[in-house]
This record gives structure tokens, C-alpha cells and sequence, in this order.
């Protein structure tokens, strides 16, 4: 069955790197091209949830890496193949001809491949190398429309964000070389001290860093910036999907370590509430959904960190269902209205009927209303929660209350009639259609979103567990759904009840959530601009001082040279002038004898012979 | 047959001097004739290839101090050799519209690559610094003679620093035969029985003439300023083949020369040569953030690069780690090595296209350039995230296999250290970010109007440097089984 392992990645990340190479010639084919490589795909990922294929390969030296399909991946690939589908053939019909289509295609496949990659891989090596592919593609995606410096600042943010958490990963690859000698996924629950907790560490940095958890919230916020199918496609199946689908994986490791398990519930509790204020505070309809995005991912990682594995998984799916589709119809409604502002969008469900009821449902969903699948699947997490402590409980339920909230917020704005606020076209100009291919995913995900409440039915709900291998883990109590279904729906009236009352919320201590936590500003404040003073400072550093010092000794060479020309030099020429000289003279003098008269040289001898007697007799 | 793999260049070199009157383009074309050629034999050298040291030759040449003309090839010299055919060859097709001496230019790259290919197959100390020294005089020339800007000054400088490096290496090497019983500049021989093996002081010293002298080449922090303005200042190519190839002698030197023939100094003093490393990949990375300059800017990144390799071997000399992990290190190192060669390649190459359009480096002046040349900001942007490390582009293979081998070796000194040089992956991706986002994305520029796109020679020189680095970056085991077995015997060599 290997075949069917090599084959589901590498249809999409192939058909997606050939669209890219073609570029703008094979933009008018894009479309096609791109959704019947997805359904192919969908068609893989249906038979590889099957067949279960597992697919090995020789990658660094005595560090095998591979791909199997369990049945969390099954879970996930189906889920990612399918969410990816329906997002393409929405894309199909909202970008127009003028635009890059090709590229856009190009990448959205990728970026689905290296999902399938991610949720399938076993090893830390390959993981991370679809993990990092996925993050780069998401920068390109949010840069899509990179004529615009803030679209593109946007893309940055995400991706510089997204990667500091990676280096977690990088870390826990080294750590579970170092503890266990491979770097199987499974294995590393039984990675020696100190590892076993490195490890940990570096996987949740990662994890909490692409599923925008708390501290790291903010770019989400940035990947607005893309177009509306990147966002459903980002929000829901892929990239902030892959941190609460790792977690779930290596939960028996967050588990082992204790402290990992702990801080990873609370973190993501804490997340599901802050960030369903943030959500609240919005006035932006893709704004108030990104920050529900991590709010409600936030159930997932409270879901790992309690191991409610089925619960956390469940969630996933109908998230991935509801969210998908919540941000197709936002989409869908900021083409045709040219608008995405909660008060200028009064009235636009009612506009287009079949989106505003599928939106409706997807609303619902969000909101917890029983019998819809988030009920549920939160539910199933919370009673997970319950068991350990009942602050997370707590936590948890009111971070339900405020979903309820934000989602009758929204629910409301769109549906209620036409008004002195509603606004077309404040962000771009409207083309007032919403075209087939654009409508045509909203009812099918809304029913997925609505039916996939069934894993909660026991019957369903014991096969769901046994397909994840977690069976025995807590189910959702009876009294818990009657509690939270009550919540949500007291909510939801509560809700409609104030928004009949026009008077804005907008208050002061809304400021800081409408703002995202200022998280953003605290990263720029605490970390980007001290890195960049830094970076200048030893950029002065490096020319002024180190290549100074060079410098100096260059200089110094030239002085020394100088003062050997003119002191030493001049000296040791003078002397060398004046041994001539005396040279010279000696010249001279011996020169002085050879008169050429013989009777001089006579005498000279005579004088000789005298002295040579005289020197024989004395010395004799 | 490795001897002709060398030489060749050289003999078309001066065929094409001796020879009158060939127009500039059949020069060119002779030139990229003669680099095919080599690279096919380096092919064919690869494929024939089947473990230790093969294709050697052994001939006399000064016989009085044992030093001979001893070439080889072996799993660390191979790989860099392909690359330095790869580039001499992806330089010459770029300079196909070269109209400047293009004799001379031709004849100076060509013996260039002799040089370049001699050092990597070189099995003799003296050897290898006769090569290692006259790359240095080849590529003063080629900044001296056909850089722009303040390039004399630069190439002097380059020159003066470099040939220090060298001379404090000729001491390390003098070292190295008088410590070995009997005297001898044979690699092989040293590297059997390591030289000054029961005087301890006598071999740190060695030591820290080799480190110096390799450490200015690779260069490493603080011994790296006469890289910027060197490859500021050189053409397209020379910047290509300076940092491509040209600075893995160095790091080719710590593996060929220093682990081997000095383990015992090398263990002890591994963490310096680690603090070494890990302080050039974050303040290369640093430094790399606060450029204009687009050439400075990658410059600086090839310091945090070589940081990396550097920061690998010095990870290997720590005897108490566990030794699969040291492997993977050194594997990790020598990729870097072939990554680094191709992907700073292409990048200096595409500055050089921009130069060419633009007359500037000076990223704010450029801006949205993907709307006015959309295949030179694809190149771009494949080169930016090859260099910072994305997966599927070999600069992950080779960074992955560093940080994982280093923190696996399970010692506390290297795990830590490099842990602290990850963040070097996310100062460069945030600075490559910066390069896209000023000069290929967002509204044009004052110099955007004047840019067109790369014509085909250029983009037959560049596209292929980065589509050999996807080639290693997905399926990377063709490099990997011939690097593997050769850091195996580096890091046993190193443990003796």
C-alpha cells in the first residue's frame, strides 16, 4: 500500500509546484487544474483512511523517516482533503480572471500537501520539514496581493511569529536524538530526563506558536490580510489546525512529563476565554471570526493537555466544518458588498438568503446550540477538563458562554433587516453576485457542521474512540450538555435581547481586546525593536571597531613604514655614503704610489727590501 | 584522470591566451566548453567513485622534504569538487554578455578553477597551500580588474588579510612536518600517525596557526571584515565563486586538516572553536539585519552560515557525545558546505543582475520589482528561502543535521549552544523577509523603472544553482551516502 502513502502528498505538492512554475501561462486552466487534483486527493485520503497505508524511507544516516496513516490521520487527511475541496471550488468562483490564479492554486495545494505531510509523518524530521513548508506558504498566501506593503508586513508578522515557535521544534528534535536516539513521534514519552522535558517544551512552543495560543494570538489577526479562501482554508483544516493535532499526537508525552500536560490545559482554557473577549470586541466580521479561530482551537489544546484525545479530535473536525464555512460566507459577502464590517453588514444574510442560512447555521454551531456538533465536542473536552480541576471547568464554560456570545453577535448583525448602518462597499467595490461556485460548498459544510454533533451519540461515540485509540477517556455527562445547550442558548437570547437596544458597547475596558491583548504591540515593544537596536548597533560595531582595529593595524603598517623611510633609512644611507667614502679616500691614497716613473717604484722597493731585512734580523 | 579533471581549465586557460584572435563570444563559448567538459569528468568521477580515498596519484615532487603532487578524492572532497564545477561552470554562462578583457576574464576564472579544484583533491600540505595561495592572487585579480566601485582598495585589502591568513597557516603546516616522525607534508601520513602527539603545548600552538589561517578564509567572527567589501566591490561572479567556493577552503581545512591531524588539541579546545561558531551565526545574522546594501546584506549572511559549520565541527570534537550524533554534525557541515556553495551562489549572481540594471545595491532604492521582472524576484525569492533554511531547499538539510546532531550528542556545552544558535534560523528568516518586502514586494521604487527581467543566459546560469539545492533539499541521500562514510572517519579520527 505504499503506493497510496507516496501518492497523497505528492499529488498536491506536485500539481501545486508544476502550477507554479507555469505561472501566469496556465492561469486561465488554474481552476480546473487545481479541483480535480483536490478531489483526486479526496479521493486518496478516503482510500488511505482505509487502507491505512505506511510508507518508509531512508532520510539522514540511521534516522529512517516515514508517513502511516493511524486513525487520528486518517481523521485528519479526510478532513484536510475535503475542507481543501470545498475552499477550491469557492476560490473557483471568487477570483476573478485578472488575478494570478495559477499561483494561487499553486500554493493552496501545496499548502494542503504539506498538511497531509504533517498529520501523517512519524518522525520529528519529516514533521518539521512540512510544518516550516506550510508557514512559508501561508506567508505567501496572506502576501497574495503583494503590491500592498501592509498585506505584505502582514505576511511577515505571520510568518516570523509562526517560525519562532518552530525553533521549539528544532530543539525537540535535537533533545529527542539526545534522549532516545531516534526521532520517532511515538517514542519520545519514554525520552530520558533531561530530554523528556526539552522535548515537551519545544513541541508545545511550536504547537501553541501555529495555532496562535497564547502568547502568539496576534498573527492570526495579521493573516486577515489574505483573500477570503486562504483564510478558511488557514483557520480551519491547515496551519493553526496542525499545533492542536500535534499536540494530541504527542499527548502521551505531555502526559509523562506533567507539567507539560498542565500548562498546555491551562493554556489553552485561558486562551479560549481572553480570546473569546477579543473575538466579542470586534467590529470587524473576519477579525471577530480570526479570534474565535483561537478561541476555539483553544478547546483543542485544553483537550491535549487533559488527554481527551476522541473530544480534542472531534472539535478539530467540527471546527475545521463550522469555521471553513464561517469564513467562506464572510467571504462571499465582502465580494458581493464589498464590505466585512459588522454594522455594514445588517441585512446582507437576508440579500442572499442561501448563504445567510448556511452562515446561520455555521453561527449556530459556533454558538454551542445543541444539537449542533460544537455542543458536543466542547462538551466532551470540558468533562475531560472537569476531572482534573474544576478551575479549568470553570474556565472552559464561561470561554462556551462568551462563543455563544460572539457568535449571537455576529448571527444577529447579519440577519436582522437592513438599517441606517448597513454599508456597501467600505473595504473594495462590491460586484453585488454571489456566484455558484461560491454557494455551492456553504450548504454541504453547514450540514457537516450541524451533523457532525453525532460523535456524541454512544454508539457513534465508542467507534470514534476506538478508531482514535482512546478509548475509556471521558464522555460528555448528560447534565453537562443540558447545562452548557442552557448557556448557550440563554446566551444567544440574551444576546438578541440587548442588540434591540441600539447603544454601542464600546466601552474603555473593551479597548485592549478590541485591540488583541496589545499582544502584538508587546512583541514589537519587547522583542523586534530590541533586536533591531541591536542589530544596528553591532552593525556600527562591526565597522568601526572590529574592522576599525583592522584598519588601525593597516595604518599602523603605513606609519612604521614612513618613519623607516625617514629616520631609519636616512641613517642607514648615511652610513652607507660614508663607508663609500672612506672607500673612496683608501682609493685614493693607494692610488697615489702608482706614479708609472720607474726610479719611484725603485725606491719604493728599496724602502720594502729594508724593512723585510730589518723585520728578519729583529724577528730572527 | 583526477589530474586532467584539474588541469584541464588550465591548459584551455593559456590555449586560449597562446591562441589570437578568437572573438569574445567564442571565448566565452570555449570557456563554457571546457567547464562542461570538467563537469561531466566530475560526473563520471562520482559515479566511478566506490569508497575511501579513490583516483589517487602519488608522484615525487620535492623530494627533499617529502612533500609530493598527491591528489585524491574521498567522500569530503567530492562533493565540493562537483560544486566547484557546478559554479565555475553556472559563472561562465552568466558571463556570456561579459564585455570587459573577456579574454583575460576567461583565462583568470579558468585558472581559477584549477586552483579551486586542486586544493579539494590536494593530499599534500604543500600542496594545498600552493593552491590555497594562489586562489588568493586569482581572485585579487578578478576584483582588482573587473570589480566596480572602490575596488582596488577592497582587493588589496582582501588580498593583505587573506595572504596573512594564509602565511599563519604555511606556520601551522611547518608545524604539522616538523612535528611528524618521519618529517613529511604527506595528508595521508599525518593523518595516520598525527604528528606531536606527546607534547601538548607544542600542538595547541599548531593548532591555533591552522584555526587562524583557516578561520580568516572561512571567515569566522572577529576575522571576517575583508568579506563585505570584497564582495561588495567584485563582479557578479567573482562574488559567486568567492563566497561559493572559495570559502569552504576553510571549512574544508577544519575537516581535512585540523580534526584529523591535531584530535587531541582539537578535543580539548572544541569549545572555543564552538563559541567561535555560535557567535558568528548570531552575529553574522545580526549584523546581516542592519544592511542597505543588498550584497553587504548577503555577505554577512554567509558569515552566520559558515557559523553553522563551524559551530558542527567544534560540536565534534566533543569526545563525550554520542557518536552517531557527532556524525550527523560533520554530515550536516560538509551539506552545508555544497548548500551554502549553490544557494549564495544564485543569490550573488541575482545581485549581480541587479547591479547590471540598476548600478545600485541600495535596497531602498528598489521596490516592487515583481511587477516589472517576475522571473528574477521568483529566483529571489526560491534563493531568500532556500537561504533561510525552509525545508525541501537543501539549506534545511544541512542546518537540520547541525542543530540535531549537535544538541543529540547529549553534552551539555554543545546541546546549549546550540540551542542559543537556533535563533540564527529566525534572524534570517525575518531579514530575508525585509529583502523581499524592499525590494521585489510592495509600491516601486526611485531605481524599480529601469529594471528588466533576467535574460536567458543569466537564468540558465542561476536557475539550475537552485534547482540542484530543491534536488537536495527533497531527496537528499545521492549526497548524503557519499558524505556519510567520510564523517564517520573524521569523527574516529578525531576520537583517537
Amino acid at each position: 500500500m505504499s503506493v497510496l502513502g507516496w501518492a497523497l502528498p505528492a499529488l498536491p505538492l506536485s500539481a501545486g509546484g508544476l502550477l507554479l512554475v507555469a505561472g501566469r501561462r496556465a492561469d486561465r486552466a488554474a481552476p480546473i487544474a487545481g479541483l480535480a487534483v483536490s478531489a483526486a486527493t479526496l479521493l486518496l485520503a478516503a482510500g488511505a483512511a482505509v487502507a491505512r497505508p505506511v510508507v518508509r524511507f531512508p532520510l539522514l544516516a540511521g534516522l529512517p523517516s516515514g508517513m502511516a496513516v493511524d486513525g487520528l490521520s486518517a481523521v485528519m487527511v479526510v478532513m484536510v482533503a475535503a475542507v481543501t475541496l470545498a475552499v477550491l471550488v469557492y476560490a473557483a468562483g471568487e477570483l476573478s480572471a485578472r488575478e494570478a490564479r495559477a499561483r494561487f492554486f499553486g500554493l493552496m495545494l501545496i499548502f494542503a500537501g504539506a498538511m497531509l505531510v504533517t498529520v501523517t509523518a512519524t518522525d520529528l524530521a519529516l514533521l518539521l520539514m512540512a510544518w516550516e513548508l506550510m508557514g512559508a506558504m501561508s506567508y505567501a498566501l496572506i502576501g497574495f496581493w503583494w503590491r500592498d506593503p501592509g498585506r505584505v508586513r502582514s505576511a511577515g508578522v505571520a510568518f516570523v511569529t509562526t517560525r519562532a515557535g518552530d525553533m521549539g521544534l528544532y530543539l525537540a528534535a535535537g533533545c529527542a536524538l539526545a534522549g532516545t536516539g531516534t526521532l520517532s513521534l511515538g517514542g519520545q514519552a519514554g525520552a530520558a530526563d533531561p530530554w523528556r522535558d526539552l522535548i515537551a517544551a519545544g513541541v508545545v512552543a511550536a504547537a501553541l506558536g501555529k495555532s496562535a495560543q497564547l502568547p502568539f494570538s496576534f498573527w492570526l489577526s495579521r493573516a486577515m490580510a489574505g483573500p477570503s479562501p486562504v483564510s478558511a482554508l488557514l483557520h480551519s483544516a491547515t496551519m493553526v489546525a496542525a499545533g492542536a493535532y500535534l499536540l494530541l499526537r504527542v499527548q502521551p508525552l505531555l502526559a509523562a512529563t506533567g507539567w507539560a500536560a498542565t500548562l498546555v490545559a491551562w493554556t489553552g482554557a485561558v486562551t479560549a476565554l481572553a480570546l473569546g473577549a477579543v473575538a466579542l470586541a470586534q467590529r470587524d466580521l473576519k477579525q471577530l471570526l480570526a479570534a474565535s479561530t483561537c478561541a476555539q482551537i483553544g478547546f483543542m489544546v485544553l483537550a491535549a493537555g487533559v488527554g481527551s484525545v476522541a473530544g480534542g479530535t472531534a472539535q478539530l473536525v467540527a471546527h475545521a466544518a463550522a469555521k471553513s464555512l464561517l469564513f467562506l460566507g464572510a467571504g462571499a459577502w465582502l465580494v458581493a458588498l464589498g464590505t466585512k464590517d459588522l454594522g455594514g453588514l445588517h441585512g446582507a444574510a437576508r440579500r442572499y438568503p442561501l448563504v445567510g442560512v448556511a452562515f446561520g447555521a455555521g453561527a449556530l454551531t459556533l454558538a454551542g446550540l445543541p444539537p449542533l456538533s460544537l455542543w458536543v465536542t466542547k462538551d466532551t473536552v470540558l468533562s475531560a477538563a472537569a476531572g482534573r480541576s474544576a478551575g479549568l471547568y470553570a474556565v472552559g464554560l464561561a470561554a462556551g458562554v462568551l462563543s455563544a456570545a460572539y457568535a449571537g453577535r455576529v448571527l444577529i448583525a447579519v440577519w436582522r433587516p437592513a438599517d441606517a448602518g448597513t454599508r456597501d462597499d467600505t473595504e473594495q467595490t462590491g460586484t453585488r453576485h454571489i456566484g455558484l461556485p461560491q454557494r455551492l460548498p456553504l450548504p454541504v459544510l453547514a450540514a457537516a457542521a450541524a451533523a457532525l454533533g453525532a460523535v456524541g451519540l454512544p454508539a457513534i461515540a465508542a467507534g470514534w474512540e476506538r478508531l482514535l485509540g482512546a478509548a475509556g477517556e471521558p464522555r460528555a455527562e448528560p447534565v453537562e450538555l443540558a447545562v452548557s445547550g442552557a448557556l448557550a442558548a440563554l446566551t444567544l437570547t440574551a444576546v438578541g435581547v440587548l442588540a434591540r437596544r441600539p447603544r454601542p458597547i464600546a466601552a474603555a475596558w473593551t479597548r485592549p481586546f478590541a485591540g488583541w491583548l496589545l499582544l502584538e504591540r508587546a512583541a514589537d515593544t519587547l522583542v523586534t525593536r530590541p533586536v533591531l537596536g541591536l542589530a544596528n548597533v553591532l552593525a556600527r560595531f562591526d565597522d568601526r571597531v572590529v574592522d576599525g582595529g583592522v584598519r588601525a593595524v593597516a595604518a599602523a603598517g603605513n606609519l612604521a613604514a614612513t618613519l623607516a623611510g625617514r629616520r631609519v633609512e636616512m641613517r642607514a644611507d648615511r652610513l652607507v655614503d660614508a663607508v663609500g667614502r672612506a672607500a673612496r679616500w683608501l682609493g685614493d691614497l693607494a692610488r697615489r704610489p702608482q706614479t708609472g716613473q720607474v726610479h719611484t717604484y725603485y725606491a719604493q722597493a728599496a724602502v720594502l727590501f729594508a724593512a723585510l731585512v730589518l723585520l728578519v734580523v729583529l724577528g730572527g | 584522470m583526477l589530474t586532467l579533471v584539474i588541469f584541464l581549465p588550465l591548459a584551455v586557460a593559456l590555449g586560449l591566451l597562446v591562441l589570437p584572435r578568437l572573438r569574445d563570444t567564442a571565448v566565452i563559448w570555449v570557456w563554457i566548453g571546457a567547464c562542461v567538459v570538467d563537469l561531466a569528468l566530475v560526473v563520471a568521477i562520482w559515479v566511478g567513485y566506490d569508497g575511501g580515498i579513490g583516483y589517487e596519484t602519488d608522484v615525487r615532487w620535492i623530494p627533499s622534504v617529502r612533500a609530493g603532487y598527491h591528489v585524491g578524492v574521498d567522500g569530503l572532497s567530492l562533493p565540493l569538487l562537483a560544486l566547484t564545477a557546478v559554479l565555475f561552470l553556472a559563472c561562465a554562462v552568466f558571463s556570456l554578455r561579459q564585455t570587459r578583457r573577456v579574454r583575460a576574464f576567461a583565462a583568470l576564472f579558468l585558472f581559477l578553477q584549477t586552483v579551486c579544484l586542486g586544493l579539494f583533491a590536494a593530499l599534500d600540505l604543500l600542496l594545498f597551500f600552493v593552491f590555497f595561495d594562489l586562489s588568493i592572487v586569482g581572485m585579487y585579480f578578478v576584483i582588482a580588474g573587473w570589480g566596480h566601485g572602490d575596488n582596488v582598495r577592497s582587493a588589496l585589502k582582501f588580498f593583505l588579510y587573506t595572504f596573512l591568513g594564509s602565511l599563519v597557516l604555511l606556520l601551522g603546516f611547518i608545524g604539522l612536518y616538523l612535528g611528524a616522525e618521519p618529517h613529511t607534508f604527506d595528508m595521508a601520513d599525518l593523518t595516520r600517525t598525527p604528528p606531536l602527539n606527546g607534547s601538548p603545548g607544542l600542538a595547541a600552538l599548531v593548532l591555533l596557526a591552522v584555526g587562524v589561517g583557516l578561520a580568516i578564509k572561512t571567515p569566522t567572527v572577529p576575522v571576517h571584515t575583508w568579506l563585505p567589501p570584497a564582495h561588495t566591490d567584485a563582479p557578479a561572479a567573482g562574488s559567486a565563486i568567492l563566497a561559493g567556493v572559495m570559502l569552504k577552503m576553510g571549512t574544508y581545512g577544519f575537516v581535512r586538516i585540523a580534526m584529523p591531524m591535531l584530535p587531541e588539541p582539537w578535543r580539548r579546545y572544541a569549545w572555543v572553536v564552538i563559541v567561535v561558531g555560535v557567535v558568528s551565526v548570531l552575529y553574522g545574522a545580526l549584523v546581516a539585519l542592519a544592511q542597505d546594501n543588498l550584497k553587504r546584506l548577503i555577505a554577512y549572511t554567509s558569515v552566520n552560515h559558515m557559523g553553522y559549520i563551524v559551530l558542527a565541527v567544534g560540536a565534534a570534537g566533543l569526545a563525550a557525545g554520542d557518536v552517531d550524533a557527532r556524525r550527523l554534525a560533520v554530515t550536516g557541515a560538509v551539506t552545508q558546505m555544497v548548500s551554502h556553495g549553490l544557494i549564495t551562489g544564485a543569490l550573488f549572481l541575482l545581485c549581480g543582475v541587479l547591479n547590471d540594471r540598476g548600478h545600485s545595491y541600495d535596497m531602498d532604492r528598489y521596490g516592487g520589482l515583481a511587477r516589472v521582472a517576475p522571473v528574477f524576484a521568483a529566483l529571489t525569492v526560491v534563493g531568500a528561502f532556500a537561504s533561510l533554511g525552509l525545508p525541501g531547499l537543501s539549506g534545511f538539510i544541512a542546518e537540520f543535521q547541525i542543530f540535531t546532531g549537535a544538541i543529540g550528542s547529549g553534552t551539555g556545552a554543545a546541546a546549549s549552544a546550540a540551542a542559543v544558535a537556533i535563533l540564527g534560523i529566525l534572524i534570517t528568516a525575518a531579514l530575508f523577509l525585509r529583502v523581499l518586502h524592499r525590494v521585489l514586494l510592495g509600491g516601486p521604487g526611485e531605481l524599480t523603472g529601469g529594471v528588466t527581467d533576467v535574460r536567458g543566459s543569466e537564468l540558465a546560469a542561476i536557475a539550475p544553482l537552485l534547482a540542484a539545492s530543491l534536488v537536495i533539499g527533497i531527496a537528499p541521500r545521492f549526497l548524503l551516502d557519499v558524505i556519510e562514510p567520510a564523517s564517520a572517519a573524521v569523527v574516529s579520527l578525531v576520537a583517537r
